[in-house]
């Protein structure tokens, strides 16, 4: 599996015309972690979504390249799309208690994940989803399985999600924001979690977020985003070595234990990082 | 100031004061309602409609009591357009002079009606406990009983007339938007712009009056619109089972409940008021329609 | 400034508030750090007089707080919310939001005053007259905090102020908040479950965990490990980790 993304820009039409909101982003992904960072209004999750064309209607979308596997998104049938989305690429979101089906127990939806791609009995796919529940390190899989989303923690909740989204072994998970309406010790749970289950299937995983410390802690590569644009790709255990000012800025205007500081550092935004 | 220049004051970003703030929010409003073709068709016609209906001794050819007894059920001719009815009247002029009680008669419902559902419903929101429960319960009861029964019964005891079909419909429609407006409290309330309110010491009927009853608003006058319709065809309705205006005051239902002896034979008397209503009740659902696209915020 | 005492709240048959107690001083700051479900919103929202079901002892300023409270205390006490979207109202402007604590409390020069604390949050004077939507997520917490200075309150309650902020942006409203208290010796209850955002802003704080405050420590002592309860020492952990890395 190999993500390819060339010079990708997404616009919106707004009343002064096209607006762009990704401006010629390019990047490749094998199996690997690799993280996304930016500010809100970055376009960070907009490229993510790019790749399983899930924009918003009004989106136009031009690139060089936008391959998954060598199939070409851009020309891709909703057919194709749909062989892409959800079985071999997955996407986890924000918050759980939206994505879940509120009428349906975790176990079925689980099951009904695993069926549309497996093609099992209804037992097959209970006892899959039961199996899967167990991966997600949930200890008692057969309650929560029973269990209806509202039912469930936060954190329980995003397990159910990922344990949805692995159920037709797909080659890539996305994940946007998966973590940042958990509390710190479940947040990291969830973080360890991922990583291990994407580095023993050997999956490849894009993790969205606001944090970079924390994606950098839990990735093999960053990429940076500001104003729709990647502006630094480091590897993720050269933080401290970052080159551009925006990183930097996003890295010293954080109030930390270890360093007190008497005042925050504020980011002064080059208008010549917008070029 | 050209146009130009007014376009850009109303689309300002940094608007200087709260009425241009206040107008731009409208103007824009207004560029996503005229994007709509069927919605500014309605919007169309109801001006046209209260054109008609404010003009109408200006326009209709003659006066809508004058018989003709010589000349009637004629079919339409160059000397009356929409043909005459069974004392040969004019049929035009009569429709022109009955949009006036028409309409007269939902603007006098939806007056009534929706500031006393908004305020039903609000207190009842925002308050909660007893004061919701009575006022829910009343609001029940009244929703339960049939709404043309409920009607007939009250202008049966008092004395068929406008006045009293106005009040009967009034009291039949208010419980849907009692309704609304609480759903619509129930969501306010809770939201931190409300407390941070609360926290400032204002009283509970400054909160309700200046900050939840504006935010009702909007889906308050899409429903209004939407219901203008049914309010035409239930006054029609009345009219047509005696109930409402009485002959021969020119409203629209009662045209066609005395013309209906005619239906077979002479179908385009009947025909024409039901036409009147039909174009009236569509354009108030389209504006209704066009309204919820711009000013519900739960459709955004 | 501020003291609790034996702060019980009760939600139903819950108890999420489970006798409280701190104090904090004229002109300083105390955080309240847990995580969700641990009671601390609580906490604030019923001293902010926004929840009247609770028992114990609250004093400001020397005054008991009684479960209603009247228009003096909302003048005295005012609260700047987590969520910049949800809490300001959708269809009034900057300048009407400004001016309604005004017109509530009967103070004049509302012009005057309005162009002021525009100014002490640094907004341009342009934003006066914008609605919510027409701001960013950090503009629009500037509004708020403006409008929590308008009655010219001694105490300012902070629910989670930053933390649906970009952290670019949090930096400059952390600064502000700090630059306010100077300037005004403003008296501050913050409540937020980043350790460092709290040690950042409050010299002293609470640790609480389902509904109890099990440690109050200084951040002094918080940034040098010198903590007592397991729980404490779990948030520690997991916030200088990712500061490690």
């Amino acid at each position: 599996m190999k993500v390819e993304i060339a010079n990708l820009t997404i616009s919106f039409p707004s009343p002064q015309g096209m607006s762009q909101a990704v401006r010629g982003v390019s990047m490749t992904l094998g199996a690997e972690k690799l993280g996304i960072v930016g500010e809100s209004g970055s376009g960070k999750s907009l490229t993510a979504r790019a790749l399983l064309r899930l924009l918003p209607p009004a989106a136009v979308v031009t690139a060089d390249r936008l391959q998954f596997d060598g199939i070409d998104i851009l020309k891709a049938s909703e057919r194709d799309m749909r062989a892409i989305r959800g079985k071999r690429a997955g996407l986890i979101l924000q918050d759980p208690k939206y994505a879940l089906n509120p009428i349906m127990t975790a176990g079925a939806q689980i099951a009904e994940a695993w069926r549309n791609q497996k093609k099992g009995s209804a037992k097959e796919a209970m006892q899959a989803a039961i199996d899967l529940l167990a991966q997600v390190q949930i200890r008692d899989p057969k309650r929560v399985a029973a269990a209806y989303p509202h039912e469930l923690s936060g954190g329980m909740g995003q397990r159910v999600m990922i344990a949805m989204m692995l159920a037709p072994d797909p080659e890539l998970l996305i994940a946007d924001e998966p973590t940042s309406a958990l509390d710190a010790s479940v947040q990291a749970e969830i973080l360890r979690l991922m990583e291990d289950l994407v580095s023993r299937r050997g999956m490849g995983l894009i993790l969205i977020s606001h944090d970079l410390p924390l994606v950098s802690h839990f990735c093999d590569r960053v990429a940076v985003m500001y104003a729709g644009r990647v502006v630094e790709e480091l590897a993720a255990g050269e933080l401290v070595r970052a080159q551009h000012a925006y990183t930097r800025g996003l890295l010293d205007c954080l109030p930390t234990l270890s360093h007190p500081k008497g005042r925050l550092a504020v980011m002064s935004r080059d208008p010549a990082w917008l070029a | 100031m050209s146009d130009v220049v007014k376009r850009a004051w109303l689309l300002s970003d940094a608007p200087t004061s709260r009425s241009q703030a206040a107008w731009g929010r409208r103007y824009r409003l207004w560029c996503d309602f005229s994007s709509n073709g069927l919605a500014m068709t309605g919007l169309v016609i109801v001006v046209l409609l209260v054109l008609c209906a404010v003009a109408a001794p200006l326009l209709a050819p003659y006066d809508p009591t004058l018989q003709e007894l010589a000349n009637r059920l004629s079919v339409p001719t160059a000397a009356h357009w929409l043909g005459t009815d069974e004392l040969g009247r004019d049929v035009l002029s009569r429709l022109l002079f009955g949009a006036r009680v028409t309409l007269g008669m939902v603007i006098a419902v939806v007056v009534t009606v929706a500031p006393f559902g908004l305020a039903v419903g609000c207190v009842a929101g925002y308050y909660g406990g007893w004061a919701d429960t009575i006022l829910m319960r009343v609001t029940d009861v009244f929703l339960a009983f049939p709404r043309l029964i409920l009607a007939l019964a009250f202008v049966a005891a008092i004395h068929p007339g406008v006045t009293s079909a106005v009040i009967a419909i009034a009291l039949t429609t208010w419980p849907p938007y009692a309704r609304l407006a609480r759903a619509e409290t129930l969501t306010i309330r809770s939201a931190d712009f409300i407390a941070a309110v609360r926290l400032t010491g204002a009283s509970s009927g400054r909160i309700i009056l200046r900050h939840i009853a504006p935010l009702c608003l909007g889906s308050l006058i899409v429903r209004v619109t939407l219901d203008m319709s049914a309010i035409i065809l239930f006054a029609a309705s009345l009219g047509f089972l005696g109930m409402g205006a009485q002959p021969p005051s020119p409203e629209w239902g009662t045209m066609i409940a005395t013309a209906r002896r005619f239906f077979l034979d002479q179908w385009w008397v009947p025909l024409m008021p039901g036409l009147a209503i039909f174009v009236a009740s569509l354009a108030f659902n389209l504006l209704g329609d066009g309204l919820r696209d711009v000013l519900d915020p739960k459709q955004r | 400034m501020i003291s609790v005492q034996e702060l019980r709240v009760k939600f139903g048959t819950v108890e999420a508030v489970r006798g409280v107690t701190f104090a904090v001083g004229e002109g300083s700051s105390f955080g309240i750090v847990g995580e969700s479900g641990s009671g601390k919103s609580t906490v604030l929202r019923a001293l902010s007089g926004l929840n009247d079901d609770w028992t114990g002892r609250m004093t400001i300023a020397g005054h008991a707080l009684a479960p209603s409270r009247g228009r003096d205390f909302f003048r005295r006490v005012q609260m700047v919310f987590q969520d910049p979207y949800g809490s300001l109202h959708p269809r009034q402007t900057v300048d009407r939001a400004l001016s309604e604590p005004l017109e509530v409390h009967g103070m004049g020069d509302v012009d005057r005053r309005i162009r002021q604390a525009l100014a002490e949050v640094a907004l341009p004077p342009s934003a006066r007259f914008r609605y919510p939507h027409q701001l960013s997520g950090g503009q629009r917490q500037r509004v708020a905090i403006a409008r929590a200075l308008m009655s010219e309150p001694e105490v300012l309650l902070l629910d989670e102020p930053t933390s649906a902020l970009d952290v670019s942006v949090q930096a400059e409203v952390l600064n502000l908040l700090a630059d306010l208290q100077d300037r005004r010796k403003l008296t501050y209850v913050m409540v937020s479950h980043n350790l460092a955002v709290i040690a950042h802003l409050c010299p002293q704080l609470g640790v609480m965990q389902g509904g109890e405050m099990v440690e109050m420590l200084s951040a002094e002592d918080l940034r040098a490990g010198r903590v007592r309860h397991p729980h404490t020492a779990d948030l520690r952990r997991l916030s200088t980790e990712l500061e490690e890395a």
